[in-house]
């Protein structure tokens, strides 16, 4: 494996509990994330994923552990690793156009107005908003809003994309056109992506490494599923890959019932955080029977 | 076809001025048939309507109207330093309005960014504010005058002192309360301090900030009438005191009327501004 361009090491979350003890969120997290790779981490409620996130972000600060970005410990914020926020976090008295140049004029503070300008419009017209360069964020809906949140991150031209349930808050449709176009974007520019999904769906299109979380407190990588569906998957045609039922049950089986039995399961046997098992479902296994068509995903 | 609302609400609203100005003509029509039994040395004393003896010192609708007409027709009058238009008095106190309220403006905005920026200061500074809010400004008169020794800049920081709470502690809420996911955006965008103040936090909080504003220029115009009755000199409030001492109803009514028009005004600019900085979430 090549170096990878950000890497978690052993980070930690505790908070102080009643009676003196701690609570740990989440413990012994090793990730390491290599240029282009798009990562989902998938998890139940409570396992401390979007702080993970927020870590990456420089938002918030790990109770023990680092990120390790190009050799250097990150301290906070940095315009390098873009944040798309759950809630789009627009801000609402700036129009779509004043939004995107705010990012930009922030990263390039020499560039002249027609310069940011041109900038914003160009990643304006790769999410499609084409059109709606002034409306304010209350004029647009929730998936256009989205969308500004996308553009916002891409036009600083991150090394590395974070994303918080970017799609939880849209309508099916809404999101599954979105996921497309993330996906779509994604590859071409070859971004290095970071996501936080419980949609199991969602991460099966856009992921390549799906990192499994057990449930906290005391919550820990499990193992980390390689997706094994062809590259050029689509929403459209997804279910009709060879292994998209043994990924996906594979997937469904950790959320629904290994994510809370994983410590008995390692129980005894040899567990290394630093390396957590590597699996590429239907790889191996024959493919599941077709009629067996679970139902969609809990994703709430 | 039914009239639009606000043409049927307009109808209302004059009929229900004229059922008032119809009262009052009644209630202040003159009783017939005790005229010419004064004494005319005693009408030469207290002249005018007094003299008259049945008829009361309240005005009619009519000699109010009469009044009002001769002050709007020439407002800017000067016949010695008791005797000035009205419109040159209603100047006198919209000026320490304004230069009190601007002043009062230039402290809060600032000191309350800082306040709200700080959850340190913020609780530090609370009681202080808490105790010195509910205080009448009126109160600080003496003070004022005692310290300061002139009794215009008195009235000036009298309203500089009514016009500070409201816009400082909605400041510093405005400023304490931005949403976290915008300082979050600033903050992964590395925006600088500066441009992080004003480009986020002032336009998050100025509508908190302009109703403060507004609150305060209510307060001011509420509070300079008082407090001019107090200083004398000039001012509108000075006005209506001295008028009081002339038992002129019809020239206190028409004040009264002034002053409730200003300060409309002033709410009507205030509301406008705020439009101005309002944003839908």
């Amino acid at each position: 494996m090549t170096k990878p361009l950000i890497s978690i090491e052993a980070l930690a979350r505790r908070y102080p509990a009643p009676g003196g003890t701690e609570t740990t969120v989440f413990e012994n997290v090793w990730l390491p994330i290599a240029k282009g790779e798009f990562v989902c981490l998938i998890g139940h409620s409570g396992c401390g994923k979007t702080t993970i996130l927020n870590v990456l972000a420089g938002l918030d600060q790990p109770s023990a552990g680092v990120v390790i970005v190009d050799g250097r410990e990150i301290s906070g914020p940095s315009l390098d690793r873009a944040v798309i926020f759950q809630g789009h976090s627009l801000l609402p008295w700036m129009s779509v156009m004043g939004n995107i140049a705010f990012a930009v004029t922030s990263r390039h503070p020499d560039w002249p107005k027609d310069k940011v300008r041109a900038h914003c419009q160009k990643y304006i017209d790769v999410v499609h908003l084409t059109g709606s360069e002034h409306k304010k964020p209350a004029e647009l809906s929730g998936g256009m809003k989205q969308r500004v949140g996308i553009a916002r991150a891409l036009a600083i031209e991150p090394k590395m994309l974070l994303m918080d349930e970017p799609f939880s808050a849209l309508d099916a449709l809404t999101r599954g056109s979105l996921q497309d176009e993330v996906r779509r974007i994604c590859t071409e520019t070859e971004q290095t992506v970071f996501m936080i999904t419980h949609d199991v769906d969602e991460a099966m299109l856009l992921a390549d490494k799906i990192v499994l979380m057990t449930n906290g407190p005391g919550a820990k990588i499990a193992e980390i599923v390689e997706n094994t569906l062809p590259k050029d998957r689509r929403r459209t045609d997804i279910h009709k890959h060879d292994s998209y039922y043994a990924l996906r049950n594979h997937l469904l089986d950790f959320l629904v019932t290994r994510s809370k039995t994983f410590a008995s399961e390692i129980a005894g046997k040899s567990y290394d955080p630093r390396r957590p098992p590597l699996v590429r479902p239907g790889e191996t296994a024959a493919a599941a029977p077709p009629e067996i068509a679970p139902a969609r995903a809990a994703s709430a | 076809m039914r009239a639009s609302l606000s043409l049927r609400a307009g109808l209302l609203s004059i009929a229900i001025l004229a059922a008032l100005i119809g009262i009052w003509h009644v209630a202040t029509l003159p009783t017939a048939g005790a005229a010419g039994n004064v004494d005319p040395e005693y009408a030469a004393l207290v002249s005018g309507a007094a003299a008259e003896g049945q008829k009361s010192a309240f005005p009619t609708p009519a000699d109010v109207g009469a009044t009002l007409w001769k002050h709007i027709k020439d407002p800017f009058y000067v016949r010695g330093a008791n005797d000035q238009g009205v419109g040159i008095q209603l100047a006198y106190s919209l000026g320490r309005v304004l230069v009190g309220y601007g002043l009062a403006a230039l402290v809060a905005i600032p000191l309350g960014f800082l306040i709200g920026m700080s959850p340190l200061t913020y609780r530090a500074l609370d009681p202080f504010i808490q105790i010195l809010k509910p205080i009448s400004p009126l109160a600080w008169m003496p003070l004022a005058l005692y310290t300061i020794k002139d009794s215009g800049i008195s009235a000036i920081f009298v309203i500089f002192i009514c016009s500070l709470w409201p816009m400082l502690i909605n400041t510093a809420f405005g400023v304490a309360s931005v949403r976290k996911e915008w300082l979050n955006v600033a903050a992964t965008l590395e925006v600088g301090p500066l441009r992080k103040a004003f480009m986020v936090i002032l336009p998050a909080a100025a509508p908190t900030i302009m109703t403060g504003m507004r609150i305060s220029i209510g307060i001011a115009w509420l509070v300079i009438v008082a407090a001019e009755m107090l200083v004398g000199g000039t001012g509108i409030g000075y006005f209506v005191w001295n008028e009081w001492n002339n038992l002129s109803i019809g020239n206190i009514l028409t004040a009264i009327l002034l002053i409730g028009l200003v300060g409309m005004i002033l709410d009507v600019a205030l509301a406008r501004a705020a439009r101005l900085v309002a944003y839908r979430e």
